[in-house]
């Protein structure tokens, strides 16, 4: 460290110091989220919020609530936890992936502040990282996927190309080929987490392709709408559970519920019992929610369903059991063998059977 | 009835003053914007143009403003030739993108080596070179084909974004970056990055090139023979052509200035405070700045202080946003009435309004 910055961090910490000190039994706890959508869109930021809200109530008049939203993932990211800190939050939550080295830089200025960031991998003292496995849930919708196809072509709208979105594909995939043998995927990448207009334009151009199952990681209601439109279209939730589309097209989701852990967390920085950690949870701790399977998916393929998923939460089967090849055939996972989580982290390949490649 | 009538000569302590009724005007609409949301709006304005400079965090946000506008005043001092000739850059935000491209590229090729003394200003040049580059395709197009420089320019934009998207997943992914897009974090890379020069200043290198400019303008505009070129054509391009202005090479030149103070501005941008080349990094700066070159009145020191109120309401408005739970997009409408109460005053500047009564039938 030289001058210039010795200077600077002096600055900071005089402020910090009198800011993060330890909450008191008595004092409010400040906490503090920084979204990328707005609070509205209906899948990613909007289940945060909501989840926020719920710790919010759970702890009545603990807590005191500030939140930005619309926030983009780049120098105007550090501002606004900067700004946070400053207005003297004590545990900021930044619910994005963008927001990982902002964060690092912020939270090294204010040692006594606590950051959670959601889907990183960088963690620091006082800074943990959070995400969900809900590629567990691809393993479901994959499954009712491959059952309910009639034309064996499952459509997916791939958003951007991360180890998560490529394990959601992979781990439907599958599934779906478990249960159905003849079943082909045709992917198509959008590089938009939200965008109505062309996630519309994606289903439309699946569904031309004869496509009768919709797979999205996308946020929004748009392919459900294609999809009622075109009739005879299956579709899944995601991140919200999208019920207003069931019975049909949309036939189950998965739904974000990031409540449980937002209250912990809040709650271990309460009595002071905050340590920086890095959580994965899935089905199991009530993370990653499978919404309600409707009545047009035959019993016995609802049934299946819902066993894996029980299966899951209970730690019984892993979506990622081998033997699993990758795309050019050489062997990933032998017979019985688990991924582990640093190779799921990072997952970059498709599995075989997949065609087409991960952009790049 | 109301009619409009041009006047003749419209008076030029009205010229300079408009802009500041302009942003009192935009004051007092906000506020009232505030107040149907609910917010106290002498709090929020309050918020939004006080805090930053002399509240109790100034000394954090003082830094921040300067670092918001260096981009926006560089890009649109290079704008404002063009815009005072009639030459229609509008594409400035693609210029900055592949500016950002080029420089960070010069410095993910020579990761890990340390030579600051070489790499920066190696960056600086293909910065430069980036944006000059982009803007030709539209200059180019227009002397030879006699295209729209404005659509061409501004559709180039669209191809820089989509360029950024695949190069931040492509060619400059960051291979130690678990399979997630987005370049090595240049300011994280001794060589390459753009720091403050300054301690708790806000004065990056980005800084002190956008003063130059400013600087370098005023004087070219008033005593060189380009500035008095540039001024000619914009008010009379017949004339200008009888005093021997070279058309052509006035568009060039004209694009070759905005594109490389984008480019360069990208450049100093994705080295400081943004780091990594991302999809997320076009920030709008390059439309952005063709209201701050308005604002300005295509005066570069005009252009300089219109600039910092431009990033005043971006530092203050996020402020606002998160002291205040204001929603965002209010901020962004608060933005837009800036635009449009200086669009409404300038036509009260230049025409007359007249009660006319209504032909009898």
């Amino acid at each position: 460290m030289n001058r210039r910055e010795l200077l600077a961090a002096g600055a900071f910490a005089a402020f910090a110091a009198g800011m993060g000190a330890p909450v008191r039994a008595n004092d409010k706890i400040k906490v503090g989220f920084i979204y990328v959508g707005p609070i509205n869109d209906g899948g990613w930021t909007q289940h945060h919020h909501h989840s926020a809200m719920e710790m919010v109530e759970h702890f009545g008049g603990a807590v005191d609530f500030v939140y930005q939203e619309n926030v983009p993932e780049g120098p105007d990211a550090e501002r606004a936890i900067t700004q946070m800190c400053l207005g003297g939050a004590n545990i900021i939550f930044t619910t994005s992936f963008g927001y990982m080295d902002p964060t690092i830089n912020v939270a090294a200025k204010f040692p006594n502040v606590k950051f959670e960031h959601a889907t990183g991998y960088k963690q620091s003292d006082n800074v943990s990282v959070y995400s969900a496995r809900f590629y567990e849930g691809r393993a479901i919708q994959g499954t009712l996927a491959g059952r309910v196809t009639k034309t064996n072509k499952i459509g997916y709208i791939a958003s951007v190309p991360i180890p998560e979105v490529v394990r959601g594909i992979n781990s439907a995939f599958i599934h779906a080929r478990k249960v159905n043998p003849n079943v082909e995927f045709k992917i198509i990448w959008i590089f938009e987490w939200l965008n109505p207009a062309k996630e519309a334009d994606a289903a439309k151009a699946l569904i031309d392709q004869g496509c009768d199952v919709v797979l999205q990681h996308t946020d929004s209601t748009a392919p459900h709408a294609a999809a009622k439109e075109a009739g005879n279209v299956y579709t899944f939730g995601q991140a919200a559970d999208m019920a207003e589309y069931g019975p049909m097209p949309r036939i189950s989701s998965i739904i974000d519920n990031w409540a449980p852990y937002y209250i912990a967390r809040v709650q271990a920085a309460m009595d002071g019992s905050w340590s920086s950690v890095n959580t994965w949870d899935g089905i199991g701790k009530g993370m990653v929610g499978i919404g309600e399977i409707s009545d047009v998916v035959p019993a016995d393929a609802k049934a299946e369903a819902e066993a894996m998923r029980d299966a899951i939460a209970a730690g019984e089967y892993h979506p990622f059991t081998g033997p699993i090849n990758k795309q050019d055939g050489s062997v990933w996972l032998a017979e019985g063998e688990i991924a582990d989580d640093g190779a799921l982290a990072g997952l970059n390949f498709y599995v075989e059977g997949i065609e087409g490649s991960i952009p790049s | 009835m109301i009619q409009l009538e041009k006047r003749k000569e419209p008076s030029t302590f009205w010229i300079y003053a408009t802009p500041l009724l302009a942003v009192l005007l935009t004051m007092v609409l906000g506020g009232l914007l505030f107040a149907t949301l609910g917010k106290d709006p002498l709090m929020a304005i309050k918020t939004i143009f006080w805090d930053p400079i002399l509240g109790e965090f100034a000394f954090y946000y003082r830094p921040e403003v300067f670092k918001k506008a260096a981009p926006l005043i560089l890009i649109a001092i290079g704008l404002s030739y063009g815009f005072k000739a009639g030459i229609w850059n509008i594409g400035a935000e693609g210029q900055y993108i592949i500016g950002a491209i080029c420089g960070a590229s010069v410095a993910l090729a020579f990761y890990p080596l340390e030579a600051r003394w070489m790499i920066f200003p190696l960056m600086i040049l293909a910065g430069v070179a980036g944006g000059v580059i982009w803007a030709m395709i539209p200059a180019l197009l227009r002397v030879y084909f006699k295209t729209n420089e404005i659509l061409v320019s501004l559709m180039l934009v669209y191809v820089a974004e989509v360029l950024i998207k695949a190069f931040s997943i492509g060619l400059l992914r960051n291979p130690d970056g678990h399979g997630f897009p987005g370049s090595r974090n240049l300011n994280q890379y001794s060589s390459s990055a753009n720091l403050e020069l300054f301690a708790g200043t806000g004065v990056h290198w980005g800084v002190v090139t956008a003063l130059f400019a400013v600087v370098a303008t005023y004087v070219i505009l008033a005593k060189h023979q380009f500035g008095f070129f540039v001024r000619l054509t914009g008010e009379s391009s017949r004339a200008a052509g009888f005093a021997g202005v070279n058309a052509n090479r006035l568009i060039i030149t004209c694009f070759v200035i905005s594109g490389g103070l984008a480019g360069v501005a990208g450049l100093f941008e994705v080295a400081g405070p943004a780091g990594q080349i991302l999809g997320s990094f076009p920030a709008y700066y390059g439309f952005t700045a063709i209201i701050v070159a308005f604002l300005g009145r295509l005066h570069p020191v005009g252009i300089l202080f219109a600039g910092l109120l431009m990033a005043l309401t971006y530092v203050g408005g996020n402020a606002a946003e998160a002291a205040m739970n204001i929603p965002s997009a209010t901020i962004q409408i608060f933005q837009g009435m800036l635009l449009f109460s200086l669009l409404s005053v300038d036509v009260l500047t230049n025409y007359r309004v007249r009660f006319v009564a209504a032909r009898g039938a």
